[in-house]
Formats: C-alpha cells, structure tokens, sequence
C-alpha cells in the first residue's frame, strides 16, 4: 500500500525530483517536477494531521522501519509520527510548500540547481521530523543543512562569503556537541538501538544514572542550543539569515532551526529529566538573554531583513523557557509557539524580499509609504506583524500563552521577564511596519519608483503568503485540532518524566 | 646444511594461497618486456593492458573472495590468511587501479618514462597485499622495505622538477629513519622472545612470530625490553601513517611527489600502516597498559597538529597531506578503540573504506586542474571551477564533503562508527579532541569548496592571479565515469550501507 508508505514518499519524492533535475533535466520540465517535489510532501502532512489518530499514547502513528544496513549498530530508518512530531512534520510541509512557490516566481539565476537544493532541504526537513529513529533524526538534519550553506554561498547577498563560512563552523560545532550528545545516550542505554520507542522502553526499567544525564544533557542543550541560535551562540544566525536568499531564509529560520528545540523536547528531555532539572535554570537565564538581550539588539536594527532575523533569535527564547520549565505544559507551549513562529517568520522573510524587490533596499530609514502603491503587501505584511507579536487570533498567540503559564509556575521572575519581551517584539514589530508602510514616502523612494513603477504583490507571490497565512489563522481559530494530540503524546511520555523526578525528590 | 628441514619448509609452501600477489609481480615484469618488445608508437597501449591486467586481478580476487586458504597460515607461518587479509587486498588492488587511472593524464603532462611508473605501483601493490597479511616481523619487515623502497623511486619520479627530487630525499631520509627503528622495534621483540632463559620451551625458533610473540608477552606482562620493542615497532609504522610525532615529512613530500604517488601514499600507505596496527592489537594486547596511553596521545596530537596545520595551507597538496594527517588521528582512535571492542576494527576498515573513494574523488579532480608544474596546486587555481567545469566541482564537493564527514556522505558513516566504538571503549577526552579536530577541519574543506564552488570568492585574485589560472583539459569519458562511480560511491555508501559493516567487523 501506498499510505503505508506515505512518510517515505513525503522524504523520497523531493529527494529524487532533485537527483532528477541534478542529472540534467530541461529547465521547463524541471519547474513542473519542482511542483510536485513540494507539493506532495505538504499534501502528505496534511493528510496525516486529518487522518491521525487520537488516544496514541507513547505509541506513533504511520510507522514503518527500513533496514538501510547498520543494523548491526541498531539503526533503522523507522518512520513515524507522535504527537510532538506532527505538530513539526505540518510545519515542515506548509513552509517548504511556500517557500518552494516562491522560489519558482523568484526567477533567480541557476533556477534550477537552486530548486533542486531547496528540494534536499526539503526531503531532509520532512524526514527529520518524521523519523523515530534518533541516528535519522540527525542524519535528516545535516541533509537539510548542507544546502543552506551552499545556498547562502551562491545566490547570497551582502557578506555571504564570511555568512556561510560562520554558519557552517557554528552549525558544525552545534551538530557535532549534539550528535557526541546522542550517541553517548545510545551507547549508555544499553537498549541496542537508536530507536526513540527502544530508548523510551529502556529508561522505564533503567533510568540513565544522574552523571550521565548530567553530562548528556548538557552536550545536548548547548549542541542543540547553537543550532538554534540559543544566546550567546546565536551571532550566525542574523548574519547568515541577512544574506540567505529568501526561500533558503524561510526554511531555515522556519523550519530547520527548530530541530534542536524539538530534539530537545522530544529526545532530551523525555530520556534525561535530571539532567534537564540539572541544567534548567542554566537554560533559563540564558533564553532570557535571548528575550532580552536580543531583544534590546533587535531594537536598534535599522535594517528590515535584520529585524525580521534578530526577532526571530530572540523569539526563540519562549520556546527555550517552555523547554527549561521540564513540564508537559512547557514543552506543549514550546512546540506550539514553534509551529507559530515557524509559519509567521517564513511569511515575514517572504514579504521583506518582495518589499525589497520594490524598493530595492533594505534600510528602514529610506522606506516609508510603501502602502499607498501596494496595500495589498502591506495588508500580509501587517498581518505578518500581527503574528510576531502574537495577538489573539494567530496562532503564536497559543504558544505564548501556554508558555507564560507554564513559567509562571516555574519561576514568576522569569515569567516578569518574558511578558516583557512581549513589549520589546511590539515596539520593533510596529515601527519596522510603521516605518516601511507608513508616513511620507522617502525621498529615495520617490526617485527609483519613477524608474520602475512599484506594482503591489502579484498572484506568484501572494499564494505562497496566503498559504502561510491561513495556516496562521487555522491553527490561531483551532488550536485544539492540533493540541490534543500533542497533549496526548506529552502526557504520555512526561509521566515517566515526572516520577523520576519525583523519586529523586524523595531520596 | 640439512636438506630435509628446507624440504619441510618447502612443503608448507602454498603457492595458491598468494595467487593475486603473483599475478601482480608476473604482469609487472610483462609491462617491462612489453616496453622492449613492442615499437615505440605502440607505447599508448601499456598503461590500458596494466590497468585492465589489475582489474582482471581484483576480479579475480574477488571470484575467490571466500578462498580455501582462509584461516590458515602458510609458508611455515610467514603469512596468515583471513577474510579482513582479503579485504585489504580488494582495498589495495582497487588503490592501484585507480592510481594507474590518476596516472594515464598526470604523466602526460610531463616529460617523464610512462612504462616504469605502473610497474613500480604494481609491485609496491603486491608488496603491500603481503604486507597485511604477514604473520611474522621478518615477513613484514621485507614487505614493508619493498614498498618503501618503491615509494623512494615514485616519489621523485617527475626528476625535472627540484621538489619533486626533494622531496624523494626526504622520504629517504625518513623512511630509512623509520626503518631503522621498526627494525631496532623488531630486534629487541627477537631478542627476548628467543632469549631460551626466558622464552616458553622450543619457541626459540620462531621467535619473530606474531604468535610465539604474543605467547611471551603474555607470560612476561612486564618486561622492560619488550616495551622498549613494542614502542619502537609503533614508531615505525607511526611514519607510514603519518602519526605525530613522525609527521614532518608529510607536507613536503606530498606536495613535491606527481599527484597520483601522493594519492598512493596518501590511501594505500597509510592503510597498510593501520591495517598492520589491527593485525597487532591482538600480539600487543598483553601490554595493552603500555600500548594505550601512547597511540592515545599520538590519536589526540595527531588530530590537532593536521588540523590546525591545515588551516594556514594554500597549496591543496599539502592541505590535503596535513588533513590526511587528521584522518591518521582518527583511525588511530580507532585502533585505540579496537584494544577495548573489537567491533572497532570493522569501524577502521570502513573508514579506511570511504577515505579511499572520497580521497580519489578529490586527488581525481586534482589531477585535471594542475598545470604543468604539479607541485604548484594552489587554491587559487580553483576559482570558479564550477562555471569551467561543473562536473570536476561536483566530484571535489562530494569528495571533500566526504572526507569532512558531513551527513549524507560515506565518510559521516566512518567517523559516526569510529565515534560508537570510543564511545564504548570509554574515550571520552578523544572523542573530545575529535570533535574539535572535524569542527576546524570544516574551515579549510570549506575553504577548498568555496573557492571551487562559490563565485567571486578570491579577493585575492588580481589580473597577474588569473594569467596563473592552470589550462584545464577536457575530462575524457573514461575518466568521467571513474570519478562519477567514486561521486556516487560516497552517496550510496553513506545512505546504505548492505550488509558491508557487519561482514568488515567479523573475523
């Protein structure tokens, strides 16, 4: 059967769609292959989020297992999705549908190698979130990654040179911190396998001792951390998003980054609990100075595409501070808000390229007006705002809410800090918004729209917006279509966590 | 003289048992007389009968893989038979033809004979295949000089150009240092085991076998001479492999020796250094205590003085000797490892496995883009190789992703198998040294990539840069499908890997 397939196929069909225009495919069959490259992987995840069955407990969905030959070491290529990962396999599909979409209108040069590498991200994407298996997990992963360097590379802006040559030693040393963390929780489990549901079964009867989960939780969140750009490791992040080409920016920022928030959700914290508690007020000081610190940095851009990127390092302190609470609670918040983030910050790298196309800079300074010749772009482009700040009725809202109340519990201090970065996101959110929309039309601006009239945003672009857009707003109307099965599976899985915390206390 | 003992002897002559060996020695000396035989314009042909005479060899060895002669030793123990020997000779055979192939377009370029070359690889080959599978120091002794002293003669063969003759000197001078120790090494292990106050009764006479060896040391585990033997052995075949402290050689003679040499040294000396290493974990694994800790330091420094000496290279021979040196590093962690769990030898051979396709991937591409003058092989040469000639910069990225160790590609495979084995050997502070050698390493594969692959990288390159850009040639089909076998080798390997690994671990 096919279905029984699906997960496969979601990993496979982008893969050899790109293996295929690599071998020299026309360029005007490669834009149509490049349809279905994208498309279907998107069609999959929506299909399994429709199709996906309640009251799974600690069990996954869609499983299958292949035997790619390191069996021996125990590892298989094992698809399948849970709770945490449906949530992520979703995102994965819907922002690189979008960023695929608007990577074809792009007309960039090379077209064709840049959708073929946007398709391996996209393969590695899709599979990283969908794989039980923790070798694969990380194998997906590096798969993903590798394009975005070369991407950043070649079709790069400002400084890309120095960006990817900085994006690929920080990420490498991420992977590696984190890949060491990994196998040292295989060769310490005594489980045999890499598998997720192995390690899960192992730990119920033999919980890793406190020095192991010590050290490897450790490894694990500053592995991890660096490729989410935790603070102080995030310095990469706004150089390499500020010269990535968009659709390259959209699926990084979007979706690949949040791979070591989602490591650390569904294989830290569930196999490690007292290591997490070891090292959770480590982590919360330092996603405050993601909040804060970051934040304040935000606030002194002057540049668009910075904003967009120094925001989104610093939004991903509330997902860390979900992280750091070691509760069901905070971990549901931090995927929500993942997913969110991951939806708004794609359509805000997508609209500030096409901002840039028509005012051909960047610098908020020489923008302004820009809504009188295009309201429709500013019409996305405040709703995209909208998103970033998380008011009621988009999706980031659910996940900043749950996360504050899983704070509040955790520690009320940390939670005074969040809240106010709400403010901070506000203040830079509206005044790039204000500046770049509003006001009188700048002097520059003035002068290059008489060379090349500004149109507003075309159908190619609004699609992929649109597609982003809704998505926002179905999560943001109907949280619950997602949430309950991400209650399910925490619920599940957290218990464990929980008792061996609680038997720690006790001793 | 009394006859029957050498009739005895004679009798445990199989001749069978090294069959590929004298088939290579016969098609040698055919090469030779072919060159007296055959008119001079009939000459082009020489080099197409060596590699097609190779190839029917490796098929042959191949056919008879699973040979009758497995597990047991023959000419009165000189030589021992196992199917990790009949690894290594595929290893081998398939290092020489490629090297021969690497040959055909390198010596065209120079005024140099064309005959000799090829059979001086081929007899260094056979002499190699014997080397890993001698069972006796005097055996591995007269292997281990053949090759050296056909290296002396390949090393300095392009006689025209200054470095290349230095570096010939220097490789003589080290090579006859380090014989000298290897044979000081071998001397001391004689000495005691054949001491009748101390040997096991009647093992005087076969006191330099691996077997009568390891027998001693385990019934003396503290003998002062003995430790002084082991370690002077160790110094010896640290030389071949290029370990600290015996890596000074490395970047002279790999920049002045004509690139396919440098290819031969690089892959087939080095791994029949560590294949010899594996063969005596198991003689010196009595003085396992002494053996550890110094391979240990030599994996640590080894790892950390290639990497951070690659770092400054420019020119991509020596870049590519110094990072090799970082590959001995790793491979010694390997060999560590392999003292604690034997599953590390089949980690080794992998990664010996995957540094052979990756490493003739790049030394492929090398030998297209050097000019006339090869030891002047800069990075420079390489700006934009990838508008010039996709192909070649596709084979160098996969190549050197590979030999990075980045995921998908085989070499991520090897490293992650080295890895597990530390792991489990409990070589925490390596694995820590590791991790920083492949994050540094990033920088300068990285480099050599982007030059290749990233336009208008140089900022280096003025108009006198470009005039010394080498003339690149057309890449015949042949040589195209070599390379693209090698490109595709390291994707497949490092996505599916059979049944490979299990069969390379089991004795």
């Amino acid at each position: 059967m096919m279905l029984d397939h699906m997960l496969l196929l979601a990993i496979g069909v982008p893969l050899a769609v790109a293996a295929l225009i690599f071998s020299g495919m026309p360029k005007r069959h490669s834009v149509k292959l490049a349809y279905l490259g994208f498309g279907l992987p998107a069609l999959i995840a929506l299909y399994a989020w429709v199709s996906f069955p309640g009251n799974l407990g600690d069990r996954y969905a869609f499983l299958a297992s292949y035997d790619t030959g390191l069996s021996a070491l125990g590892i298989k290529l094992t698809l399948g999705l849970n709770g945490i990962s449906l949530p992520m396999f979703v995102l994965a599909g819907v922002v690189g549908l979008a960023a695929g979409l608007y990577a074809i209108q792009s007309g960039a040069e090379r077209l064709k190698i840049y959708l073929a590498l946007l398709l391996v991200m996209h393969s590695g994407l899709m599979g990283m979130f969908a794989s039980v298996d923790v070798f694969f997990l990380y194998f997906f992963h590096e798969l993903a990654l590798i394009p975005t360097f070369i991407m950043v590379g070649i079709w790069g802006g400002r400084d890309r040179n120095y960006a990817a040559m900085k994006m690929t030693i920080y990420l490498t040393l991420g992977a590696m911190l984190s890949l060491i963390g990994l196998i040292a929780v295989y060769v310490q489990s005594d489980a045999g396998g890499f598998s997720l549901i192995e390690l899960r079964q192992t730990i119920q009867t033999a919980p890793f001792s406190a020095t192991v989960q010590k050290y490897g939780f450790g490894l694990l969140m500053f592995g991890f951390g660096i490729l989410v750009s935790l603070w102080p490791f995030h310095t990469w992040a706004p150089l390499g998003y500020g010269a990535a080409p968009s659709s390259a920016a959209m699926l990084h920022a979007g979706v690949l980054k949040k791979f070591g928030l989602y490591g650390l959700i569904q294989v830290a914290l569930p196999l490690l609990p007292l290591g997490a508690m070891h090292w959770s007020g480590w982590l919360t000081v330092l996603a405050l100075g993601n909040i804060l610190v970051v934040g304040f940095v935000t606030m002194a851009q002057r540049d668009l595409k910075q904003v967009i990127s120094y925001g989104s390092v610093m939004h991903m302190g509330y997902a860390f501070l979900g992280v750091a609470c070691v509760s069901t609670i905070g971990a549901g918040g931090a995927i929500l808000m993942m997913l969110a983030h991951g939806l708004s910050v794609a359509l805000s790298f997508l609209l500030a390229t096409s901002i840039h196309h028509r005012t051909q800079t960047f610098d908020l300074n020489e923008m302004g007006g820009l809504a009188q010749k295009a309201p429709v772009l500013a019409a996305y482009f405040v709703a995209a705002t909208m998103a970033t700040i998380g008011l009621p009725g988009m999706a980031n809202f659910w996940g900043e809410l749950t996360i504050f109340v899983a704070v509040w519990k955790f520690s009320p201090w940390a939670a005074v800090g969040a809240v106010s970065g709400v403010l901070i996101t506000a203040i830079f959110a509206l005044r790039a918004t204000a500046k770049v929309f509003f006001g009188p039309q700048s002097d520059a601006l003035a002068k290059s729209s008489t060379f090349v009239p500004i149109v507003d945003l075309r159908w190619s672009e609004r699609v992929p917006a649109l597609i982003l857009l809704a998505m926002l707003l179905l999560v943001g109307f109907w949280p619950k279509s997602l949430s309950t099965h991400l209650n399910g599976t925490l619920e599940a899985i957290y218990p464990a966590v929980e008792s061996q915390l609680a038997a720690v206390a006790q001793k | 003289m009394n006859l029957d003992l050498l009739q005895a002897a004679a009798a445990k002559n199989a001749w069978g048992a090294i069959l590929p060996e004298l088939l290579l020695g016969l098609l040698a000396l055919f090469l030779l007389i072919l060159e007296i035989l055959l008119p001079k314009k009939r000459h082009g042909a020489i080099p197409a009968i060596a590699i097609l005479g190779q190839i029917a060899i490796l098929v042959g060895t191949l056919v008879n893989l699973r040979s009758g002669y497995l597990g047991t030793e023959t000419f009165g123990g000189l030589l021992q038979h196992d199917m990790h020997g009949q690894f290594m000779r595929v290893f081998f055979l398939l290092t020489s033809i490629l090297v021969s192939i690497l040959g055909v377009p390198s010596l065209a370029k120079q005024q140099v004979p064309r005959v000799e070359f090829f059979h001086i690889v081929i007899v260094v080959t056979g002499a190699m295949m014997l080397l890993v599978q001698s069972h006796h120091f005097v055996m591995l002794f007269v292997a281990l000089e053949t090759v050296t002293i056909g290296f002396y003669i390949l090393v300095s063969y392009f006689r025209s150009n200054p470095l290349s003759l230095e570096a010939g000197l220097k490789y003589l001078v080290m090579g006859a240092l380090s014989s000298s120790l290897l044979l000081f090494g071998i001397v001391f292990l004689y000495g005691v085991v054949g001491n009748p106050e101390l040997s096991l009764p009647g093992a005087a006479s076969t006191a330099m076998d691996f077997t009568s060896i390891r027998q001693f040391l385990e019934a003396h585990p503290d003998n002062f001479l003995a430790k002084v033997g082991i370690v002077l052995v160790l110094a010896g075949i640290a030389f071949k492999i290029g370990a600290v402290p015996f890596q000074i050689w490395i970047p002279d003679v790999y920049q002045g020796a004509p690139t396919p040499v440098t290819a031969l040294l690089a892959v087939g000396s080095k791994a029949a250094g560590f294949a010899v290493l594996l063969a005596l974990t198991g003689v010196f694994a009595p003085y396992r205590t002494l053996v550890v800790p110094v391979l240990s330091v030599m994996a640590g420094a080894t790892i950390l003085f290639g990497n951070l000496a690659a770092l400054t290279q420019y020119n991509v021979k020596r870049l590519i000797g110094l990072s090799g040196v970082s590959h001995a590093g790793y491979l010694l962690v390997g060999v560590v490892a392999a003292y604690h769990d034997p599953m590390a030898v089949g980690a080794v051979y992998f990664y010996l496995l995957v540094y052979l396709i990756a490493s003739f991937a790049v030394f492929g591409v090398m030998t297209y883009v050097c000019g006339e003058n090869d030891a002047d092989q800069e990075l420079e040469h390489y700006a934009d190789l990838a508008k010039a000639n996709p192909f070649l910069a596709v084979v160098l990225a996969i190549g050197l992703g590979s030999l990075a160790g980045i995921p998908p590609l085989a070499g991520f495979i090897g490293k992650l198998l080295v890895f597990v084995a530390a792991f489990h050997a409990g070589l925490y502070v390596l694995l820590g040294i590791a991790i920083v050698g492949v994050v540094i390493s990033i920088y300068y594969y990285f480099g050599w990539i982007k030059a290749a692959v990233f336009p208008f990288w140089s900022g280096r390159r003025t108009a006198e840069g470009v005039s010394q850009a080498c003339p690149r040639l057309q890449v015949g089909l042949l040589f195209k499908l070599v390379l693209g076998g090698l490109t595709i080798a390291t994707v497949i390997l490092g996505v599916y890997q059979g049944g490979l690994i299990p069969w390379l671990a089991a004795r």
